[in-house]
């Protein structure tokens, strides 16, 4: 792909490409707490049921993943493993923070051995909030981020512009229309 | 199949060439491997280290802490209200056990009991979280065995246990909804016929997990006979629940102890078996699952009118004491050690989770056994990361 590489797509190949990821994402599962549970329910049960969605919820590993969900409590201990996940994981790759734990500490705020928010460690692109937040709110999450990623702009990301977080502001959900 | 004596000396002996293995120096190398800490078989976050020779287990090790939350800490910096919200994370799938006996304890202390419809609905969403825990456990065990379908059963009717304990208290996890002195609120209008269909379709579910699985021969066999636990170990060890009843050992909380609940007005069996081994600590959640479908379904017909809340003051302050209550959850015994000092908040909080006992038995246990019983084994021990680490 000489265009890509030289990152001048065209935009009929742009939004193509777009379309194509946003459809066939791979989620790694980082379950960590009860958040962990509610994930499998979104992911894993037919009532629910995530693959409609054009996700596919069962990488072997993050090496294989686009997308990981890190769901629940993110401890002092459990730092260092997420980070060395997230830096297995090929580029262009995303971030979905579910619940409070993850999102900012939650109920345990003021823990000696809990990380207040994950996003002290590895960036994050979209903030699901709840204590759990229900699996509905979690596939919410998932289509903002296809809408985002349908946008984007491939050619400036390919280019290796540096890793910035490809977003200026992440998308909360609940919290307004994405921009 | 060999009786149980044969095979727990088969298994001892099997420990003891480990151990002879690991003393002697030979030629091979032995094989550090770590499971975990995220693997899908540990449910979470727990690490285990194993050394192998070939493929036999010659030492274990799990490494908990991955899931510390420092909840005794935090609950000395809580109001007494605002602890139930913390301490129903700690066993998550089945939150609303979590709560009782902290209430229970505080209650000993205040001296004031709830009224008897408040113990009636107490006790039906315990069962209730019960079932939502063990169901889940059902259907997780094929995912261990290497079958992928009972999972999908057991979310699917999962997710109606979680409906009711929603309509009834707001929360669908974390309910969040005992206090001092009786419960938040009354049962909303139609919720017991509802509740009565949902015990229903989950004897079916059990039914159909008991085709599908225990039936099964293969499942028979991977199971059958492997990670046998004699009751005087189970004992030593300090197990719980149905791990211990596996053993053999008829010892159930509910019971066994007189507590403010109303599981003495009904009747219903706790089901134990001779075996010890993993397929005996399965099968044993299987009918503990439907006794507690049994024990609901009783209760709904027995509920008692009167009030759901004693009189408590309205700001809660907990006079000078120390009270210790337990209760059988479903993970085994969890236990809350209340330290007063006639404050808001409490002084100290102990608290006795079963599943850290539960593994605690893992180094003895997996000793000699093959590597992909390993994964049998702890599966069937059924811990929860949250009630290990806290
Ligand atoms: S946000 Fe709430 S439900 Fe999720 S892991 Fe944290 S405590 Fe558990």
């Amino acid at each position: 792909m000489g265009l890509v590489d030289k990152g001048r797509m065209p935009k009929p190949l742009t939004s193509l490409f777009n379309m194509g990821r946003s459809y066939s994402m791979w989620v790694y599962q980082w379950g960590l707490a009860c958040c962990a549970i509610e994930m499998g329910a979104a992911f894993g049960s037919p009532r629910y049921d995530v693959m409609r969605l054009g996700v596919i919820p069962l990488p072997a590993s993050p090496r294989q993943a686009d997308l990981v969900v890190v769901s629940g409590t993110v401890t002092d201990k459990m730092a260092p493993a997420i980070k060395r996940l997230y830096e297995q994981m090929p580029e262009p790759k995303y971030v979905i923070s579910m619940g409070s734990c993850a999102n900012c500490g939650g109920p345990y705020w003021d823990s000696y051995s809990v990380t207040k928010g994950v996003d002290q460690i590895i960036p994050v692109d979209v903030y699901v909030p709840g204590c759990p937040p229900r699996p509905e709110a979690l596939l919410e999450g998932v289509v903002l981020l296809q809408q985002r990623i349908k946008r984007e702009d491939m050619g400036a990301r390919w280019r290796g512009e540096g890793y910035k977080p490809m977003v200026k502001e992440p998308i909360v959900v609940g919290g307004g229309p994405v921009e | 199949m060999t009786d149980l004596a044969d095979r727990q000396k088969l298994s001892y002996i099997a420990a003891q060439a480990a151990d002879a293995r690991l003393n002697v120096e030979l030629e091979t190398e032995g094989m550090t491997l770590n499971i975990g800490p995220q693997h899908p078989a540990t449910h979470g976050t727990l690490r285990i280290i194993v050394r192998l020779d070939g493929e036999q287990v010659v030492w274990a090790e799990p490494s908990a802490g991955y899931m510390h939350r420092g909840y005794e800490k935090l609950t000395e910096v809580r109001t007494f209200p605002q602890v139930t919200a913390l301490i129903n994370r700690i066993d998550w799938l089945g939150s609303f056990a979590n709560e009782v006996p902290f209430i229970l304890a505080a209650e000993k202390l205040m001296d004031i009991e709830a009224p008897p419809r408040a113990q009636h609905i107490r006790t039906i969403l315990f069962e209730l979280s019960r079932i939502a825990n063990v169901s889940l456990f059902l259907g997780d065990l094929g995912v261990q065995l290497g079958a992928v379908t009972p999972v999908f059963f057991a979310f699917r009717d999962r997710e109606y246990v979680l409906n009711l304990i929603e309509s009834a208290t707001g929360g669908r996890f974390h309910p969040n909804f005992d206090r001092i002195g009786g419960l938040k609120d009354d049962l909303p209008a139609g919720w017991i016929a509802e509740t009565k269909q949902v015990m229903k379709r989950l004897r079916a579910f059990c039914d159909e997990i008991e085709d599908l699985l225990f039936g099964n021969e293969i499942f028979q066999s991977r199971l059958r006979g492997i990670g046998v636990i004699p009751a005087d170990v189970a004992k030593q060890y300090g197990l719980s629940g149905a791990n211990l009843r596996a053993s053999g050992v008829d010892w159930d909380l509910r019971r066994d102890q007189s507590l403010p609940l109303a599981w003495d007005k009904v009747d219903w069996k706790v089901w134990t078996h001779p075996d010890g081994d993993s397929f005996a600590r399965c099968w044993i959640r299987l009918q503990e699952t439907r006794e507690s479908t049994k024990i609901v379904d009783q209760l709904l017909d027995t509920i008692p009118a009167g009030p759901i809340m004693a009189k408590v003051p309205r700001i809660i302050k907990v006079p000078e004491g120390e009270a210790w209550v337990s209760t059988e959850n479903p993970l085994g015994e969890m236990g809350y050690y209340v330290v007063s000092k006639g404050d808001l908040g409490p002084f100290r909080v102990k608290i006795r989770s079963a599943s850290f006992n539960n593994i605690s038995i893992v180094p003895w246990v997996l000793r000699g056994v093959y590597v992909p019983d390993v994964i049998s084994i702890l599966a069937s021990l059924y811990f929860i990361l949250g009630d290990i680490d806290r």
